[in-house]
């Protein structure tokens, strides 16, 4: 048991270790995708191709002066970015990184925790990463930034229905909460995305509003509110939340493609004639292709589409998104049941 | 004993947050603390091997009801000592209320016979298996009435909602 433990703390680590890095180079990926988008080079001075430029922000922000607001709550002020990282990095514990690894006797699963309630937790730490963003905009005591929290919590609370719809969805279909099972059984190219097109479509729209991402980034919506949320925040607090952003996002992308785009598998995976370690090895890396795929897809619709008005933010999410959601799941069970195999 | 020590810490953090809500100067603070007793709760759920109801519990009460509240008491900005005058008449009333909710929870608590509790870990009905299996066979008409409670509390709010429209 032991050597469980150990593996577990060890896959904990990378994990860890794995996300802000790739958040850190999401940061870079995204200003280089904007330079190509705006027919410009991106950032291109601190080393070959800008491959420094993540490390120079990091240095930047750890040397900023920190800033303060006379009135600001202190504790509470200091907690709203803690929060907003942790909860943006608790996400990945039940996420199947790959199949798993046998060596010797010993079984090695790619994944922290196979919870049988896997999509719950997931959907309980979106729930909750509303309170970073409330607690910080609240506690800087600006009108600007508590009206960027307020929109914020509305505008998530909002679309987590719709996301808990579509969600249903696909666990009505495989009946199984854990998220392992959920990748285990899209073997091959059976894929969800092409039994839940809509519930697909509804699943990522809502993963862009609840990462704030364009054209859901309301919250810090500078024409109206200076920054939002972070108006009076400054140095590595600022950076805490610009990085949790890139964080969500990465986990969300990961979300989207082991519940509707198979995680790690990949079509003709058996005809491949490999090793099963080989093929785990082969999966994850097919696993982080899609997240990067998904990845480009949320910077691409940012350079792309302008932002949303607040009252239609609105509109779609609750006549839009949620009917849609909810239509979807009758769709489902009444298929589901004519053709039951 | 591992379980031990988490249980004896969960139940700290838990009475702890419990005491600071009521002895916090500022509502939100109140609030913040009032979550993070939800939190202590559901960690003991974890521990009574009843997953799903902690992981409910987390999406509807700290997910959605504590942010509810969090979202009214920052957009009124109850954040002044002395906003809302207590006169002697309202400290009696409030004594006299909690008083008798202090009492029932007494009365609760003594009926209750704490020798037959079996250990709360190996029971398996805190799985979401279990607990969909028996709530959907055995206690079907509960279920399907308590959502039509849930319902008919939905159109009450629309409702209130459209009121001022008119």
């Amino acid at each position: 048991m032991d050597i469980q433990i150990l593996y577990k703390s060890g896959l904990i680590i990378v994990i860890l270790l794995l996300s802000l890095v790739i958040a850190m180079y999401a940061t870079l990926a995204e200003r280089k995708i904007a330079g190509f988008f705006q027919d410009r080079l991106g950032p291109n001075r601190a080393g070959i191709f800008g491959l420094l430029q993540p490390v120079a922000d990091g240095v930047k922000l750890f040397f900023k002066e920190e800033f303060m607001p006379a009135t600001a709550d202190k504790f509470l002020y200091v907690l709203g970015p803690s929060l907003t990282m942790l909860i943006a990095l608790l996400g990945s514990a039940v996420i199947p990184w790959g199949n798993t690894l046998v060596i010797g006797n010993n079984v090695f699963p790619l994944q922290v925790a196979d919870v049988n309630i896997g999509v719950l937790y997931v959907f309980a730490v979106t729930s909750i990463g509303v309170y970073g963003i409330m607690i910080g905009g609240w506690s800087s005591n600006n009108k600007y930034a508590l009206m960027g929290a307020v929109r914020a919590a509305s505008q998530m609370i909002s679309y987590e229905l719709a996301m808990g719809m579509a969600l249903i969805a696909i666990v009505m279909m495989s009946g199984s909460l854990s998220l392992h099972d959920i990748v285990a059984q899209q073997h091959g190219i059976h894929w969800n995305v092409w039994y839940q097109p809509i519930g697909f479509f509804v699943f990522v729209i809502c993963a862009f509003a609840e990462t704030n991402r364009t054209p859901f980034d309301l919250p810090e919506c500078d024409s109206e509110l200076i920054g939002g949320y972070h108006t009076e925040y400054s140095s590595m607090k600022l950076g805490f939340y610009l990085f949790s952003e890139y964080i969500n996002m990465f986990i969300s992308s990961a979300m989207i493609a082991s519940l509707y785009f198979g995680g790690y598998n990949f079509p003709f995976l058996h005809e491949l004639g490999m090793s099963h370690n080989w093929l785990t090895i082969v999966g994850t890396f097919v696993l982080f292709a899609k997240i990067g795929f998904f990845m480009f897809l949320f910077m691409w619709v940012r350079w792309t589409l302008p932002r949303f008005r607040y009252d239609q933010l609105m509109r779609f999410g609750w006549k839009v998104l949620l009917p849609l959601a909810i239509v979807n799941i009758v769709a489902t069970g009444v298929i589901y049941e004519l053709f039951k195999k | 004993m591992f379980q031990v020590y988490l249980f004896l810490f969960l139940s700290c953090v838990a009475l702890f947050s419990a005491m600071m809500v009521l002895l916090s100067k500022k509502p939100i603070h109140s609030v913040l603390y009032l979550t993070l007793t939800f939190f202590a709760l559901a960690g003991h759920y974890i521990l009574l091997n009843a997953q799903f109801l902690a992981v409910v519990h987390v999406i509807v009460y700290a997910g959605a009801i504590m942010v509810l509240f969090l979202f009214t008491v920052m957009l009124l900005n109850l954040n002044k000592e002395g906003q809302f005058p207590k006169t002697t008449l309202v400290k009696i009333i409030a004594a006299i209320a909690g008083g008798l909710l202090f009492v029932v929870l007494i009365g609760s608590l003594k009926s209750f016979d704490l020798a037959t509790v079996s250990n709360p870990a190996v029971s398996q009905i805190g799985l979401v298996k279990n607990l969909g299996k028996t709530l959907f066979s055995q206690y079907l008409l509960p279920f399907e009435l308590s959502s039509i409670l849930f319902l008919s509390a939905m159109v009450g709010a629309v409702m209130l909602g459209k009121k001022d429209k008119e």
